[in-house]
């Protein structure tokens, strides 16, 4: 491959340069792919949420919750429903998937799914 | 009713200490030790003399033992076991009554169990395997500051291993030139960045201008990321009124972990800075300089496996287990067994990991493993396969020696570490499938690309100079 010094093209003035932690460094997930991940979630016992915010508060801990988390939910294609049915809410919003571990108290999971604004 | 009397003079301990009979207590702390008796002592009396001198023992019976109860206070050498494949030494098992240790210093555990018994004539090599720390006795310690969840929590990190990278080089730099290598791989993708063990307040870089810079860096990388960031300050100074005011002056930068090294620095200091992060609400990273003295050699010294037992309930939020895949020492299953005594809050006893008693945390907090030492991306299948997404792995070499700087060494190790994550979710086999995930996950990163061509050729394979005790 070409090994030649690269220049770093992150920048504040640029929103591409922002990311949503974790999966934002790969390409987009296609629906089979999410699916896939919702799957996981089930297979570690979690309940999934969809969430959604305003770019520029990403960073903050409480977005918006789409309704109310899916709890015993696990058919992954409603949850998949449920991601599609707040991005076409709102296309202009970022829209994540979070997995509720209650064992833990925590998240075992969270990604977004859809960059509304980039 | 039996009477005691005073008989001046030495007596065999295991008159006293050796009392195969006895069925260990809930309450009391349970020790293994592998000895090494000199010549013409045998095994019970030297398991006897190691209980003795670690607790009411002395040489010779004095008459002062008669104003108490030893029978209540004094430990006992219960159980004897061969050392598999071995027959120069042999496990001894002691039970030791709660009432002999203060609580919640574990610096008084040790001054006990590992005190003069270490240099005791009738023993040529002795070694603290393990302990079992009674649930009783770890309540009453303070544990980790914040714990793995709250961690997560505070950093926004969920569903992954975190990333972080050791400044390099150790020593030299100027606090400006050090921001900008932290705000470079900070901006690039990871998640920590952390000063280096032997970065303290030395003349070239000063410990405020390496605060001030650093928090200027890691601020501007949040704001051109949008996630949250944080650099492991190391606090650890000469005394400890020189501690506090470091992180004193780390929380007032809002920085949101600060750095302590628990063995040079001793447990009574980290379980003083434990409390003040708990308090102040910063999370502690612990780094083990000196560990490797004490727990390298399989005959004399202190597992590593005691000493994380130790550092959990003294007090920290991470701590360095040694990679299994890098240039530092450490066994698969032995790690496997350490990592399991940071993380979870019940370790059943397992030989094969090198675990002599089960182990009850109760709800005191887990600790985040730190895998370091190096690894570069190429590791990262086998990383993530081995320890799971409770962990941080940290690449310092295998960042900033990326061809194109920290920024792409960054991104090259997140994108490799979302590409494993992504595709064990999906069920594949890291451990088999790793080199194609990688090189698949490279077709969308230039980064990861040169990463991968930079190292390919890099291996680190020595055999363990410590290796759990097996049958050849």
């Amino acid at each position: 491959m070409d090994m030649t010094i690269q220049n770093h093209p992150s920048r504040l003035d640029n929103p591409q340069s922002l990311k949503f932690e974790t999966f934002s460094y790969l390409p987009p997930m296609s629906d089979t792919q999410i699916i896939a991940q919702i799957e996981y979630c089930f297979s570690q016992d979690w309940d999934c949420a969809v969430e959604y915010c305003e770019l520029e508060r990403s960073m903050d801990d409480y977005w918006y919750m789409w309704k109310l988390p899916l709890f015993g939910m696990r058919d992954a294609k409603k949850v998949m429903q449920a991601l599609n049915d707040c991005r076409d809410a709102d296309p202009s919003c970022l829209v994540r998937l979070v997995a509720y571990d209650r064992k833990r108290q925590s998240r075992g999971m969270q990604f977004v799914v859809h960059k509304g604004g980039l | 009713m039996s009477t005691k009397t005073y008989d001046a003079g030495v007596k065999d301990y295991r008159l006293t200490y050796w009392d195969p009979n006895y069925t260990p207590k809930e309450t009391d702390l349970l020790a293994c030790f592998k000895i090494t008796a000199q010549d013409g002592v045998d095994r019970e009396e030297a398991a006897a003399a190691v209980c003795a001198e670690s607790s009411t023992g002395t040489w010779t019976t004095v008459w002062t033992d008669h104003f108490t109860d030893m029978d209540h206070y004094k430990g006992r050498a219960y159980r004897i076991e061969d050392v598999p494949g071995d027959d120069t030494c042999f496990y001894a098992f002691v039970a030791y009554p709660i009432d002999l240790f203060e609580e919640g210093s574990i610096t008084n555990v040790l001054t006990s169990l590992v005190g003069n018994v270490f240099g005791f004539k009738a023993i040529r090599a002795l070694r603290l395997e393990d302990i079992r720390f009674p649930l009783a006795y770890v309540m009453t310690c303070g544990g980790p500051p914040n714990g793995i969840n709250v961690e997560r929590d505070i950093m926004n990190k969920y569903g992954r291993p975190m990333l972080g990278c050791t400044i390099k080089p150790k020593l030299g730099l100027s606090g400006k030139n050090y921001g900008r290598a932290v705000y470079e791989a900070l901006r690039g993708g990871l998640d920590f960045t952390k000063d280096d063990e032997n970065v303290n307040s030395q003349p070239f870089m000063r410990w405020k201008q390496r605060f001030d810079f650093v928090a200027e860096g890691l601020n501007q990388a949040e704001d051109e990321t949008g996630e949250r960031k944080g650099h492991y300050l190391n606090v650890t100074g000469p005394t400890m009124e020189d501690t506090y005011e470091r992180a004193e002056y780390a929380k007032s930068l809002g920085m949101r972990i600060i750095m302590h090294d628990f063995f040079t620095a001793g447990f009574t200091a980290n379980t003083s800075l434990a409390n003040w992060c708990r308090d102040n609400g910063m999370l502690l990273h612990i780094h083990r300089a000196m560990h490797a003295v004490v727990d390298r050699n399989p005959y004399h010294g202190i597992h590593f496996r005691v000493l994380t037992k130790c550092l959990r309930l003294s007090g920290g939020d991470h701590l360095h287990s040694g990679t299994v895949v890098g240039k530092l020492e450490g066994d698969r299953e032995a790690t496997l067994g350490w990592v399991d005594l940071m993380r979870d809050s019940f370790v059943p006893e397992n030989r094969k990991r090198g675990l002599f008693f089960d182990q009850d945390y109760g709800t005191m907090p887990g600790m985040l493993p730190v895998a370091s030492g190096g690894i570069h991306v190429w590791h990262m299948p086998a990383l993530t396969a081995i320890f799971g997404d409770q962990a941080v792995f940290q690449f310092g070499g295998g960042t900033l020696g990326h061809p194109w700087g920290n920024a792409y060494g960054a991104e090259a190790n997140r994108v490799a570490l979302e590409a494993c994550v992504m595709a064990r979710n999906e069920g594949r086999n890291l451990e088999r499938e790793g080199k194609d995930v990688l090189l698949n996950a490279a077709k969308h990163s230039p980064a990861l690309g040169a990463a991968l061509e930079t190292w390919k050729e890099i291996k680190f394979e020595f055999d363990t100079v410590d290796k759990l005790d097996a049958e050849a």
